[in-house]
């Protein structure tokens, strides 16, 4: 009976990988690890890089992460991946950006009254012109 | 009563107008599938950080988390979810009613409230209806990636890093099925802990760096993570909404044909 462990790639958009591995390397934060079998619980984040695993066959698969989280359980491992490449500083962009929309929004809250007013007056226009259009018809008849 | 040539010409246009809600179910029917598939691709990710947390907030941690401990809630952040576009029946409004329920009584116990609209039917709402909007986002498109959503998200976090806000909330649709969807309101901050009774003993993980730095990504990950899922059910639900309403319509369409071709 070989001794095998759970292991699951996901990231936050798909499932990566699932099954049952006898060894797996990955790129931690510290340096290249090896879990086998009965490591201890380790939780540990994750470099760019590639992640090997090997099946009990002693086939090897290859993964490319972006960094994450690797979580080790009795039994189970589980890799969280990011799916993109995260820096503070591109994050921080990300971030500006969404306040900028929100202030163009606040600032432009004029020209949305203006924009409904308008509509209402066109309305009213339109069926102002519908009446007309039916007292004439009425006439013409 | 109409003249018979009059009829005729309404016929056509009501017929046009079918063709087109007709045209707008079915590619709402298919996108509709496609986005159930994304809403189950994104399931494995959510359960297992979910999991993963859950394991950190019951395993004997030296280090607690500020996103863990609860305090006094004196303002208030929601995240919310909606379309980007109209046509898919009471889906935004249904949403918004609940949330302002929600917001009304948080109000009248004088707490105060900051937004994050994602969607351009909320950022159209908000902006009619007032209310202090922090961050927003639109035009996510049908895949949205998690990479759209880490800026909005994070305007939040760093408010609630920064004591802003004490609680924080994500309200979006839950796809139920085609038929159902149902506005939810979800306590993303603090993180609830979970009622896992598997692992009573204590026991704690070996941190590589260290715990602190660890949590710290991992709890903004999760939070991510919540609100893609969020974003992904809501597009699951606009596509259903609107096959549906649409269906309504051009059956009604239908109807009113009949009518008239009687009334020839």
């Amino acid at each position: 009976m070989p001794i095998t462990f759970q292991l699951d790639i996901v990231s936050a958009e798909k499932s990566i990988f699932s099954g049952s591995v006898d060894s797996l390397v990955a790129t931690g934060e510290l340096g290249e690890l090896g879990i086998s079998p009965g490591h201890a619980p380790l939780l540990t984040s994750l470099k760019p890089g590639t992640v090997t695993v090997k099946d009990h066959e002693g086939k090897e698969e290859s993964f490319y992460v972006s960094g994450g989280m690797l979580e080790v359980q009795p039994h189970i491992t589980t890799i969280l991946a990011d799916t993109a490449t995260r820096a503070d500083d591109v994050d921080e962009a990300a971030a500006i950006a969404a306040k900028e929309a929100a202030e163009a929004a606040m600032a432009d809250q004029n020209s949305e009254i203006e924009y409904s007013k308008a509509a209402s007056e066109l309305a009213e226009a339109v069926a102002q012109l519908r009446t007309l259009q039916a007292i004439r018809k009425k006439a013409g008849k | 009563m109409a003249v018979g040539k009059e009829i005729r010409t309404k016929i056509g246009s009501i017929k046009n107008t079918q063709k087109i809600t007709s045209a707008m179910e079915m590619v709402a029917a298919s996108k509709m599938r496609k986005a159930q598939d994304r809403m189950e691709a994104t399931k494995p990710y959510a359960d297992k950080i979910r999991s993963v947390i859950g394991h950190l907030a019951m395993g004997h941690t030296e280090y607690k988390h500020p996103y863990i401990i609860e305090r006094e809630v004196k303002r208030v952040g929601f995240i919310l979810v909606s379309s980007d576009r109209g046509l898919c029946g009471g889906l935004n409004t249904n949403l918004f009613k609940k949330a302002l329920t929600e917001m009304k009584q948080l109000q009248e116990q004088e707490i105060e409230l900051d937004l994050c609209l994602i969607g351009s039917k909320a950022g159209a709402f908000f902006n009619r209806f007032g209310g202090n909007i922090v961050a927003k986002t639109h035009g996510l498109g049908d895949a949205p990636t998690v990479t759209d959503l880490i800026g909005t998200v994070k305007v939040m976090l760093e408010a609630y890093d920064q004591g802003k806000i004490d609680k924080l909330y994500l309200v979006h649709n839950e796809f139920v099925n085609t038929m159902v969807q149902e506005p939810q309101i979800l306590q993303l901050l603090p993180v609830e802990k979970q009622q896992e009774d598997e692992l009573k003993h204590h026991w704690d993980y070996i941190y590589e760096p260290d715990a602190k730095e660890l949590l710290d990504v991992l709890l903004v990950r999760y939070i991510e993570s919540q609100v893609y899922q969020g974003v992904v059910d809501n597009i699951a639900c606009e596509q259903a909404s609107r096959m549906v309403a649409m269906k309504a319509a051009t059956d009604n369409a239908g109807d009113i044909i009949d009518e008239l071709q009687l009334n020839l």
